[in-house]
């Protein structure tokens, strides 16, 4: 049974006349990790809004389709009860900050206030999510005071500690440094496998292959291509639309005409398979040599 | 004209030691990449370049000017300064007067403020939206938007806090045509990324910081091979850095080309 389940979905803004998606279908079962790629303007952000609420119930326009999580139309619900079940992480970190609280920890504390969940059992909570997204440090500092990094640490830990049964998190790593963003993947792997249902719109593909379970590729509001990330990520109409591929990837294919990378093997996507695809070539050019 | 930082310091009001003890010359038309982990005071380093923080301790200087005894308004006609969030930097209705408030403020003529702005538009590619108001563009548009304001003030110094965040490959491919050209022009320009192949394939310089330091600086394919002391600011190298390094090649290598004219050397031997 798919826990999100969005059905001839087309959205177009309020005074638009091209649909910012358009006749989405996308299934996505408990616990599954989905990473949604695609250009600027693709569409990422609205799909995003739509799984989490936002569209219809704060932005308006002409939202057709049937978009359904957990067994509850968003068309029939408002968006108080939704944001209990689906959590957004913002593309701008600055929109999360709720501007009510003046340490990191009260700002990450805030959504589980009025939600019944016992003083004691916050405190836990949010001291778990603040070393997850790596700012235990941070915790009496201001939500103000913080670098852009720092920022998105903080609107990222602010959702995950809702624990929403659906997480949607778009570009949650954008300002993050390098080995910050491999770790933040691993953290929502992590998430997935207790059974959180992720859908997380990224530029990164290297992690993406790495840590995903299925890739989404938007192009122009339509779903474009979809399936395992190491086919849609080195499928060749990506190139031709414009998404970005992995630089393991883009060797490859620079080596093929040079006789550098075997015709047989798949193209690679992430280091490892990067490392291994050139080392076979090496070893047998030098048994041939 | 020349940027001169000398052992910089910078407390912030809440009493974070931002910036400690920072010495750095950047040359007239440089190309430079500040790289290191959230939190390392890149964006407090480069705030000081146009005066929007003064040292706690230390100084800079922009060509023989003190940053201490210039005014913010004054420093803008030699460092032209794109924000991490766009937000806070735009305010008008329209795409086109965002962009020529830089200049009108300048005080350059109206033909001139003409002339920087469709300059400003072409080289970002936003012709198309000059009558949109900002606040109506995506997030990673309105970055371009804020970029194109600075372009527009045609200072000698530029200095970009992230612009890749967010960008599609081909954005990415934008910007950096972007900096080639304003090299070609003798422009300084210094730039802040997370994105460290894009620091690899198009800059010589790569600063990185951790701390509230420098901990390296110098010549990127140098820099980015430093597996170690990047990791300490949580920066992997380059993608077909650590391909490289992986597959143990004599030397460090930054781009797909490099790699393979390496790797096939490797083969033959
Ligand atoms: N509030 C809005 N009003 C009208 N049109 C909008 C609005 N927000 C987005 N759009 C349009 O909808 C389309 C999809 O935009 P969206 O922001 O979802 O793309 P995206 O894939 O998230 O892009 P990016 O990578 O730049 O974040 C674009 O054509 C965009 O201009
Ligand atoms: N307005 C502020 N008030 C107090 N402290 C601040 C302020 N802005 C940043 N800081 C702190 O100063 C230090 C350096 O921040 P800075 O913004 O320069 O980092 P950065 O290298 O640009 O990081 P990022 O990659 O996340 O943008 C951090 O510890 C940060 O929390
Ligand atoms: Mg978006
Ligand atoms: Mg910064």
């Amino acid at each position: 049974m798919p826990i999100v389940k969005l059905q001839q979905v087309t959205y177009h803004y309020p005074f638009t006349e091209k649909p910012a998606l358009q006749d989405i279908n996308l299934e996505v079962e408990e616990g599954e990790f989905v990473a949604v790629i695609g250009p600027n303007g693709a569409g990422k952000s609205t799909l995003c809004y739509t799984l989490a609420g936002f569209i219809p119930h704060f932005y308006k326009g002409e939202l057709k389709g049937i978009v359904e999580v957990d067994g509850v139309l968003a068309q029939d619900s408002d968006l108080s009860d939704w944001v209990l079940k689906v959590g957004l992480v913002f593309q701008n970190p600055f929109n999360q900050i709720s501007g009510a609280k003046y340490t990191v920890f009260e700002e990450v504390a805030f959504g589980l206030e009025n939600s019944g969940v016992p003083r004691a059992e916050i405190a836990r909570r949010v001291e778990e999510v603040l070393q997850m997204t790596g700012i235990a440090d941070l915790a009496d500092r201001s939500p103000y005071s913080l670098s852009g990094g720092q920022q998105q640490r903080v609107a990222l830990a602010s959702i995950l500690v809702m624990q929403p049964k659906v997480l949607v998190l778009d570009e949650p790593t954008s300002q993050m440094d390098p080995i910050g963003t491999r770790e933040v993947f691993g953290v929502i792997r992590k998430m997935a496998e207790q059974g959180m249902t992720v859908v997380m719109a990224e530029h990164k593909v290297e992690w993406i292959a790495q840590f995903a379970d299925r890739v989404i590729a938007l192009w122009e509001g339509k779903i474009y291509l979809e399936g395992k990330p190491h086919e849609v990520l080195t499928d060749a109409r990506l190139v031709e639309k414009g998404f970005g591929v992995s630089r393991y990837t883009t060797t490859a294919r620079l080596a093929l005409p040079r006789g550098l990378w075997q015709k047989e093997r798949p193209l690679p996507v992430t280091l490892e398979e990067a490392v291994a695809g050139f080392s076979a070539l090496r070893n047998a050019r030098r048994k041939q040599g | 004209m020349n940027i001169q930082i000398e052992n910089l310091s910078f407390r912030y009001p809440n009493g974070v030691l931002a910036l400690r003890g920072v010495s750095l010359e950047i040359a007239p038309g440089e190309q430079v990449a500040i790289i290191g982990q959230n939190g390392a005071g890149k964006t407090t380093l480069v705030k000081h370049l146009n005066g929007l923080l003064l040292p706690t301790e230390g100084r800079v200087r922009i060509g023989d000017w003190d940053t201490r005894h210039y005014s913010v308004a004054k420093l803008a006609r030699r460092v032209g300064y794109v924000f991490q969030n766009p937000d806070e930097q735009l305010f008008t209705k329209t795409v086109a007067d965002e962009i020529a408030f830089g200049p009108r403020n300048l005080g350059y003529s109206g033909e001139r403020i003409q002339e920087l702005v469709e300059d400003a538009l072409q080289l970002t590619q936003l012709q198309a939206m000059r009558t949109t108001n900002p606040y109506d563009l995506s997030p990673t548009w309105r970055k371009m938007v804020a970029i194109a304001s600075i372009l527009a003030m045609d200072t000698p110094i530029l200095v970009f806090d992230e612009p890749t965040t967010g960008q599609d490959a081909a954005s990415v491919a934008h910007l950096a045509m972007i900096i080639a050209e304003l090299k070609r022009r003798g422009k300084t320009v210094v730039t802040i990324t997370h994105d460290i192949d894009f620091c690899a394939e198009n800059f010589a310089r790569v600063i990185v910081m951790g701390g509230g330091q420098v901990l390296l600086d110098g010549h990127t394919r140098t820099v980015l091979g430093q597996t170690e002391i990047l990791a300490q600011t949580y920066v992997d190298p380059p993608q077909i850095t650590r391909l490289g390094l992986r597959l143990g090649l004599a030397e460090v290598v930054c781009t797909p080309q490099e790699f393979l004219d390496a790797f096939e050397k490797q083969c033959a031997a």
